[in-house]
Order: C-alpha cells, then sequence, then structure tokens
C-alpha cells in the first residue's frame, strides 16, 4: 500500500466526515427551530427599510 | 434625488448576512471562471487553429463584456438574491423567472460537477507522474464536493474568503508564466509561425465552431450578482467586483493564449488536458511547473466553490417566493447561509460528477449559460422601457445601450450555431427539457406562487401601466 492508496481511505474518511456534519446540523436545526421562523427570510426587506428608489 | 427611509418590520426574520465587499465580489466571479483559462479553452484551437482560437477569445470576450455591463445596471437596481432569477421576475414575468431560475441552477451545478471531475483527473496525473497506476478517482470527486459543501453551509464570507485567496493565487500564476517566458526563462523559444503556415487549416467555419470553446474563458463572470443580498452595498459592490472580474479575465484570457499558443504546438494544444500547465512543463522551470499545477488545482476548487454558492442561492431564492417547496426557502439561524438548498443539491452534482462524461456535462453548462444570456437581451431592453434612466436609481448605468444587447444577441445565435455543430443533440434535448419543465410550472406549480409578494423592489409603477 503506497501513499496514494492511504490517501484514497482518508479522501473517503473526509467526505463521509464533511457530509455527517452538515445532515447532522441540518437535522440538529431542523428540530431545535420552528420552521417558520428558519423560513421567514423576505426578498427586498433591505431595501424597504433602507431606501425608496426615487428620483 | 431622494431616498426616503423607513422603519424596519417589527416581526424578526432570519436573513442572509451582509458581509461581503467588493473582493468578495471579484472572488466570486472570476472564481468560477479562472478555471476556463487553465483548461477547455484551448479545444476553440483543436477547432480552427491559433487564429480561430485567438479570434474566439476576443469574440467571446466582446459577448461577455456584453453580459457584465448589462448585469451590472440590472443589478445594481436589483439586489437580491438568485441574480437573474430575481431580475426576470420583476421585469419579465414568473414563467420566465422559472426558467431562469432553472437555467442558473443547471449551469452551476453541470459546472460543479465538471470541476470536481477535473480534480480527480488531476490527482491522478500527479499520482502517474509519481508512479502510481489505477488511482482511484472517486473519492476525491466526492471529497472535494463535500468539503466546498461544507464550507458554503458555514458562512458565506469564510467560504468567499477563501475564494479570494486561491483565485488570486491561481491568476498570479499566470502572470508569472507570462513574465518568466518573456524574461527568457523557458527552455523553448516561443514560435509562433503556425499563424503564417496554417492559419485557418478547418477554413472560417473554423472559427465560428470555435466560438464554443472560446466561452470557456469567461463562462460565469455573471454569477457575481447570486451574492446581491449578501453584500455591504449592492449598487457599488456588484459593479464594481463584475466589472473589475471582465477586466481581470480578459487580461488572463489573452496572456494564457500567448504563452500557450507559444510554447506548444497547435495540434497538441488543441486537445490538451492542461494546456497552462503543459506549457510549464515545457518551459523546463521545476518551480513554475509546481506553481502552475497549484494555479490549476486552485482555479478549479475556486470554481466548485463559487459554483456552489452561486446554485444554492438560485434554489433558496425559487423555494423563498414558492416556485419550488418552500422548505428549500430556510435560512440557517447561526450561519445565516440557505443551508436546506446547499445540502439538498450536493447529491445532484454527485450524479453529475461520478454518473456523466466531462464533455457532456461542461456542454450542458454551456448551453443553459447561453440561455441565460440569450434572457438578458430582452431583458434589458424591457427594464429601460419600463423603468427608463429617470425613474429609478442605478449603482451603474452600462454605455451605449442598445448596442450592447444587440451584440449580445447576434453573438449569443452565433454561439447557438457553433454550439449545434458539436452537440446538436444535445441542445434539443436541453431545450426539450425546459419546456417540460415550464410546462409543470405552469400547471401544477404555479398555483402555490404568492403572486402578491412577487415584486419586492420599492420602485415606482412602470411606464405605461
Amino acid at each position: 500500500m503506497d501513499i496514494w492508496n492511504i490517501l484514497e481511505y482518508v479522501a473517503w474518511a473526509l467526505s463521509a466526515m464533511f457530509g455527517a456534519l452538515m445532515l447532522i446540523n441540518l437535522i440538529r436545526i431542523d428540530t431545535t427551530y420552528d420552521n417558520e421562523l428558519l423560513t421567514s427570510s423576505r426578498e427586498g426587506e433591505i431595501e424597504v427599510t433602507a431606501e425608496r428608489h426615487q428620483i | 434625488m431622494a431616498n426616503v427611509t423607513m422603519t424596519a418590520p417589527a416581526t424578526e426574520r432570519l436573513q442572509l448576512l451582509r458581509v461581503l465587499g467588493p473582493a468578495h465580489i471579484w472572488a466570486l466571479g472570476v472564481g468560477i471562471v479562472l478555471v476556463g483559462e487553465y483548461m477547455g479553452w484551448n479545444f476553440s484551437v483543436g477547432k480552427g487553429g491559433m487564429i480561430a482560437g485567438l479570434a474566439a477569445c476576443w469574440v467571446a470576450g466582446l459577448l461577455y463584456t456584453c453580459v457584465a455591463m448589462i448585469d451590472s445596471e440590472v443589478t445594481s437596481t436589483i439586489a437580491a438574491a438568485g441574480g437573474q432569477y430575481a431580475q426576470a421576475k420583476h421585469i419579465v414575468g414568473p414563467l420566465m423567472a422559472f426558467n431562469v431560475g432553472l437555467f442558473l441552477v443547471m449551469a452551476y451545478t453541470m459546472l460543479e460537477a465538471a470541476n470536481a471531475i477535473t480534480v480527480g483527473y488531476l490527482l491522478d496525473t500527479v499520482a502517474g507522474m509519481m508512479g502510481h497506476t489505477g488511482l482511484n478517482q472517486k473519492p476525491f470527486i466526492i471529497l472535494s464536493i463535500m468539503f466546498l459543501a461544507w464550507l458554503n453551509f458555514r458562512g458565506v464570507l469564510a467560504t468567499l474568503t477563501f475564494n479570494l485567496v486561491i483565485t488570486a493565487i491561481a491568476f498570479l500564476a499566470i502572470i508569472a508564466l507570462f513574465v518568466s517566458v518573456q524574461l527568457g526563462v523557458s527552455a523553448v523559444p516561443m514560435d509562433f509561425s503556425a499563424i503564417t503556415t496554417s492559419p485557418l487549416p478547418y477554413g472560417w467555419i473554423g472559427i465560428v465552431a470555435a466560438l464554443h470553446f472560446g466561452l470557456w474563458y469567461y463562462l460565469g463572470i455573471e454569477g457575481t450578482c447570486q451574492a446581491a443580498e449578501e453584500v455591504r452595498s449592492p449598487a457599488r459592490s456588484l459593479p464594481y467586483g463584475t466589472m473589475a472580474g471582465i477586466m481581470t479575465l480578459l487580461i488572463a484570457a489573452t496572456m494564457t493564449w500567448y504563452v500557450c499558443s507559444g510554447l506548444l504546438p497547435w495540434e497538441y494544444l488543441g486537445q490538451a488536458g492542461t494546456p497552462l500547465f503543459d506549457a510549464a512543463r515545457v518551459t523546463g522551470n521545476t518551480g513554475l511547473m509546481v506553481l502552475l499545477f497549484v494555479g490549476t488545482m486552485f482555479s478549479t476548487l475556486a470554481s466548485a466553490n463559487g459554483c456552489i454558492n452561486d446554485a444554492s442561492r438560485a434554489w433558496f431564492s425559487m423555494g423563498r417566493d414558492r416556485y419550488l417547496p418552500s422548505w428549500f426557502g430556510a435560512v440557517h439561524p447561526v450561519y445565516r447561509t440557505p443551508y436546506r438548498s446547499i445540502v439538498f443539491l450536493v447529491p445532484i452534482a454527485l450524479i453529475f460528477a461520478l454518473g456523466a462524461p466531462l464533455d457532456q456535462v461542461v456542454t450542458f453548462s454551456i448551453l443553459s449559460g447561453l440561455l441565460g444570456y440569450t434572457f438578458m437581451t430582452f431583458n434589458m431592453v424591457m427594464f429601460r422601457r419600463k423603468w427608463p434612466l429617470d425613474t429609478i436609481k442605478r449603482g451603474y448605468v452600462h454605455p451605449l445601450h442598445p448596442l450592447p444587447v444587440i451584440v449580445l444577441l447576434t453573438l449569443c445565435a452565433a454561439a447557438y450555431f457553433a454550439v449545434f455543430l458539436g452537440y446538436g443533440t444535445q441542445l434539443s434535448a436541453m431545450m426539450c427539457f425546459y419546456i417540460v419543465a415550464s410546462l409543470w410550472f405552469h400547471f401544477r406549480r404555479y398555483q402555490f406562487v404568492r403572486r402578491g409578494d412577487q415584486f419586492t423592489m420599492p420602485w415606482p409603477k412602470p411606464a405605461g401601466y
């Protein structure tokens, strides 16, 4: 087994780790917070609070 | 000119973080594109010879300069995630917006898959150079997508700061190669004799055919506007970052053609996998070889990183407007990223990266991009007609309207013809896919869209309404 075989196993392990990190965090957030809050983002809200486009 | 301040809404909402500056916008745009300098563009030389390669470089440069100017004007006014999708929603209508959103997601997800395939290929090349044969590329392809998706999941500032660093290194590597060759570091002299001995080996049609691959030099620069909702000052940062990006790419593209065409025979260059790296190998300088390999890897990762960022924003915006299930319109309460969209698009990118050939994946990406550019032409005309210059404030006003629109539309038509010459079946299949998707949206999905919430910009009524 040379360095490239070892790197292949490391790549598999890291891929699984990053995938697991995202999935676990997603599940934790989805079960902790209300979906209404998570999907409360609205487009253009900053523009409405900041300025009107008038000349 | 007056800006009327209004009170903030009382209810708490989760929004994407506004933390980016012009440098991040530059990194997003150039980062997605610069991989096209490192590979792909050189097939234009194979299609029509060295002169056709240069013509494709500059004609495509003109096309994308028009794209950057038009995009800068509209995006500096519509500062919303989703970029061209939000533009289409405000200026044209829901069906166009749905299609543009799909163009964006397909173009960026396919490009992300292509970049991951390239990472595997590059590592296989290095392993081969070190005497290891039969490297399993799959774990490296998956790792590149997983790591970058995780980075995007964790926050936009870290993601695009990372992109800024690796994109700058990749760009400086091209400049270093160009300067080194000019200073005589190369063991092989520059040779442009093919320009006179075989100027157009396949005739004038070769220039048209080369245009397809000339797009690789710049494909994706329009992605800057996906960050519109996350920049501190959209009206300033977006035009600034986008225009600086296209200028960077025009310089990098011309340098790339010059160095590679001078150092490599055009017959080899026309089918090379990594032309800039090969040019560095020809110089015989180990330092340049290492630098250009690092540049190739970094440009590939920067492109995939930017693609994940842009595809997820487009998907998120469509979910937020209920063009797709609203589940996708969620924002992470801590990282303030569209986390569900990021995670959802990972398996789709993996399917294409592991199951489809590179040229097909890239062609689908280019076709989706071309459809988006075509949309920009009539979008711009409608924007100026509905909201003339004296009605709303713009962060940037592009000059010579409607000349850039006419040039862009003409070049898009030429590019469609060029793609049709080589990939007619894929072009037809892609059009069928979008027609079926449009029918699904019109008959099944549109009933869920909140029609009253579609127009979010505080603009006056359009002219004539």
